[in-house]
């Protein structure tokens, strides 16, 4: 079992990278890197605590928020998604994506309190 | 195809202007949007396009012009005032709003309301509605427009009535086509099921609520369709307004997850929904708990922990897809079970342990009676007594949507037969809301648009099969006008309805189409319902649902109008002549007015938080007067007023709603209150002579009945007959001790009467000299020793002396 998950995984990765282009493995790292992000700050608040409940929430949310509007964004860009996207060229879901980060951290920093 | 709809609208705008002849703007107007649908049927020929959107201008242009006329009936009636009870709580901190600025407003400590608790406005209000009527007013004012800040807030609601119009407008037109559109604009700007919470001076959440509803919901119908996050961004910014605007947001947050959830069982799964619901989701979260009331109840309440849940759902989901399209079938399975089971122990090992540490608060209980409407009537009685809480009546959905409650479930059908993705989420929208509408007069409301758009999808597919045929046989120069719809509604995606129901239908029929008579003669038929339609809304708007209800009319005989104005008069008189922080007792149902129109401290108000302190007044209000009197010191009372309808008949005074104060009384002190005392052996409420004693003694009935055995309204009936319950009263000799009558409107409506202050301490000397009596002659005695003031040495000898002398 654990065997064939593990070849399973690995001929994931090696198709991960072998089909995916450049620019969709920018966004990827730059997701892993706010996963990385979300997972410290929650673990900060399992050891030490929550106490101020509204900065941890706003720092949580505008990190789940990034990485949600990170995955649209690559979504929409993804050239194999271009059917189900015809309206939406990369510009424009690179715009969409800078204006909902206005938006999102605009109010996160109101927010942090 | 619109040259119909447009038929119809003017008919259903002609009819209303004739039923109610609103003000002199309806009719002219009315002529010119019929010369429009003219204009439009003959240039149609030349450039469709844009007579088409000419005629949707002008056709939702009339609809907020008849939606805003419709609801001034109170103003033309009475005057530019304030309605109602909530209302005046509204207005009165949009007057704090303008004069003190925002942050002074959010900062507010009402320190009149709930004496002595005082309440922190700020925190508990959802200011929405303020902040738009205060914006306007700013606007307004900047632009050297000098309007009071009253009647910014009394033309409020009608003027956003003209918004929900448009917003319905434009979601229906995602739901279906143009035609179904204006038709549902058309019906929500004149339905009484809205009217009711937006006419001229009814100033509260609703009004402005529902056209946020609308407007989130077309834009997340928008950002389903098209997958764009500058949508569903849009689409996060108008919940935030309708959170801060209403506590009804719950519905949103709890109905879009539904539809997300019920599209992932479907198998309609697409990327665009996971965009739509994913942005909305995080962005909609963090912009609620900006509003100081909401605060952290997003994420700490199971109210919306359903959308949470989904939003969990949908990653999972969504991350399987990806992988699905990476690998075959064999090594997806495998991956699978092992993603799955982890993924479900997680998730349910973290609920369990928040539920269990208390980080999810349970539902409260507002909630509770949604679904069990039994609920509220046995734990909490202080949510029953209002009743604008209680089940809908069958007659009321008729009243409030009169034809459209029997059209809609055709739209519904039409929908649920051409199922697409926007149509499942108005299936659950026409579902959920008709049960809530059930459960509770007020959510009638959340019915009302669904209906409306239903509705008019349902009269438009039937017009578009009935008289769009006919127009193609019968009036050449239309034909290519509606062969031009035809063309632009085969571009769009979502239209194919109307003709696929035509081919089936026409299958139905063996003859290949209607004759014209048949065609002509159903045409009428609907036009038919859609004027009584018309007809209806405009009287039951004038009848029923224009009364500001802080004055009152009533007819004589020969159609003169009486204005009874004795709740204004009463409170005028209240700030006239009491001392400024003179603390007035009511029911908590006048708790607003007084202090919008008087000014007074007031003890509890129609933002029933505090349970105990109103049942702390009720038992005040339900106990004899002595036992009254101790409940009103320790209170600080020093005024009580009490509405009285005896006199002219007016059956929402305080003896009808007396047996609330006592049911809310008995929740907090069953033993000093108990239900069964204020009932006859029999079982009834009665308040002649065969009423029980303890009713006949009471403060409440004492204040209402004070001297009222002396007057005798009419030669045919005694004096002291209650023209309200229709019976002479039982204690016609009422003597208040610890209260006078201070003052009594004209027709009695209101009565106040002055907390007497406790009396000097003449009684206590008498009591006290009984007492002392023995005392006294020893006093005596050391009278007479006038010098012998020496403390401890006299005593002693006095006993001395004392023993010597007695023995």
């Amino acid at each position: 079992m654990s065997s064939s998950v593990i070849s399973v995984i690995s001929r994931f990765l090696e198709e991960y990278n072998s089909s995916t282009s450049t620019k969709l493995k920018v966004v990827d790292a730059y997701l892993l890197y706010i996963l990385l992000t979300g997972a410290l700050q929650f673990l900060y608040c399992l050891l030490v605590g929550t106490f101020p409940f509204n900065s941890f929430l706003s720092g949580f949310i505008s990190c789940v928020g990034s990485f949600i509007l990170a995955v649209c964004l690559r979504i929409q860009i993804n050239p194999q998604n271009k059917a189900e996207f015809l309206s939406t060229s990369p510009e424009r879901a690179f715009a969409d994506f800078l204006f909902a980060h206005t938006v999102l951290h605009l109010v996160a920093i109101n927010f942090v309190g | 195809m619109a040259e119909q709809h447009t038929a119809s609208d003017c008919k259903q705008r002609a009819s209303q202007g004739a039923g109610g002849s609103v003000s002199g703007n309806g009719r002219p107007n009315t002529a010119a949007g019929c010369g429009g649908g003219g204009g439009g049927l003959s240039g149609g020929l030349t450039q469709p396009a844009g007579w088409q959107s000419l005629l949707s201008f002008t056709i939702l242009f009339l609809a907020w012009l008849a939606g805003f006329s419709s609801r001034l009936f109170a103003v033309i009636r009475f005057e530019s005032i304030i309605h109602e009870f909530d209302p005046w709580f509204n207005y009165r901190s949009t007057h704090h709003l303008s004069t003190n600025g925002f942050y002074e407003f959010l900062n507010w400590f009402d320190e009149r309301a709930w004496y002595p608790l005082g309440r922190i406005v700020g925190g508990t209000v959802y200011p929405g509605l303020m902040v738009t009527a205060g914006l306007i007013h700013y606007l307004l004012n900047l632009l050297n427009v000098t309007v009071h800040i009253r009647d910014v807030c009394v033309f409020l609601a009608p003027i956003f009535s003209g918004l929900t119009a448009i917003s319905t407008f434009l979601l229906t037109r995602e739901l279906w086509n143009q035609g179904a559109g204006l038709l549902a604009a058309c019906f929500i700007a004149i339905v009484p099921g809205y009217i009711s919470r937006s006419v001229a001076g009814s100033f509260d959440n609703e009004g402005i609520a529902i056209f946020a509803l609308q407007f989130t919901y077309y834009l997340w119908v928008k950002s389903v369709k098209t997958g764009s996050v500058f949508w569903t961004i849009g689409c996060c910014l108008s919940y935030f307004y309708m959170v801060s605007a209403w506590g009804g947001y719950v519905f949103i947050i709890n109905l879009i997850p539904l539809h997300v959830f019920v599209l992932l069982l479907m198998q309609r799964y697409s990327r665009r929904l996971y965009i739509a619901y994913s942005t909305f989701y995080i962005v909609g979260l963090v912009l609620s708990m900006q509003i100081p009331f909401v605060g952290f109840q997003p994420i700490r309440t199971s109210e919306h922990m359903a959308a949470a849940g989904v939003f969990a759902l949908l990653q999972a989901y969504a991350f399987l897809q990806y992988l699905k399209d990476r690998l075959t079938k064999q090594e997806f399975q495998t991956l699978f079970f092992l993603g799955v089971s982890l993924a479900a122990g997680v998730v349910f090992l973290t609920v369990i342990y928040l539920t269990y540490t208390g980080y999810i608060a349970p539902w409260s209980g507002r909630f509770y009676s949604l679904w069990d409407t039994g609920y509220a009537k046995i734990h909490i009685p202080i949510i029953a007594s209002v009743s604008e809480h209680q089940p809908t009546t069958w007659v009321s959905f008729f009243f409030d949507l009169h034809i459209l409650v029997c059209t809609f479930p055709a739209g519904l059908w039409f929908c649920i037969k051409n199922i697409n993705d926007e149509r499942v989420f108005v299936a659950l929208y026409a579902i959920s809301a008709v049960y809530f509408a059930g459960v509770m007069v007020r959510l009638m409301l959340t019915l009302t648009p669904v209906v409306c758009m239903l509705s008019a999808i349902a009269f438009s597919s039937v017009f578009e099969h009935y008289l769009g045929d006919d127009m193609k046989r019968e009036n050449p120069p239309a034909e290519d006008s509606s062969d031009e719809d035809d063309k632009r509604n085969s571009g769009n995606l979502y239209d194919k309805a109307g003709k696929v129901r035509k081919h089936v239908s026409e299958q139905d029929r063996p003859e290949e189409g209607l004759g014209p008579n048949i065609k002509s003669i159903v045409t009428m038929l609907m036009l038919m319902l859609l004027m009584m339609f018309a007809v209806h809304c405009t009287w039951v708007t004038s009848n029923a649902y224009s009364s500001p209800s802080v004055v009152l009319a009533s007819y004589n005989h020969d159609g003169s109008r009486n204005i009874l104005d004795d709740f204004r008069e009463a409170y005028y008189w209240l700030r006239q002549n009491t001392d400024e922080h003179a603390r007035v007792m009511s029911w908590w149902d006048y708790g607003y007015q007084i202090a919008g129109m008087a000014n007074r401290t007031t003890l509890v108000d129609n933002n029933t938080w505090n349970n105990s302190h109103i049942a702390l007044v009720g038992k005040a209000m339900s106990s004899n007067e002595s036992a009254a009197y101790e409940i009103m010191k320790s209170l600080d009372v020093d005024y009580v007023l009490i509405i009285f309808g005896g006199v002219i008949g007016y059956s929402g005074d305080d003896i009808n709603k007396f047996l609330w104060m006592v049911r809310i009384a008995e929740g907090e002190h069953p033993k000093d209150i108990r239900e069964s005392d204020y009932f006859t052996p029999q079982g009834e409420f009665r308040v002649d002579k065969a009423g029980s004693p303890t009713l006949l003694n009471c403060l409440m009935y004492k204040m209402s009945y004070y001297r009222f055995g002396e007057m005798q309204l009419d030669f045919r009936t005694p004096p002291g007959f209650d023209r309200t319950r229709n019976a002479e009263i039982g204690n016609k000799d009422i003597r208040l001790k610890h209260l006078e009558e201070a003052f009594t409107s004209e027709h009695w409506l209101v009565r106040i009467y002055r907390v007497k202050k406790q009396e000097n301490r003449q009684a206590l000397d008498h009591k006290l000299r009984n007492v002392a009596a023995k005392q006294k002659y020893t006093s005596k005695k050391t009278a007479k020793r006038k010098r012998g003031y020496v403390k401890n040495k006299l005593v002693l000898k006095k006993g001395k002396k004392l023993n010597k002398k007695s023995v």
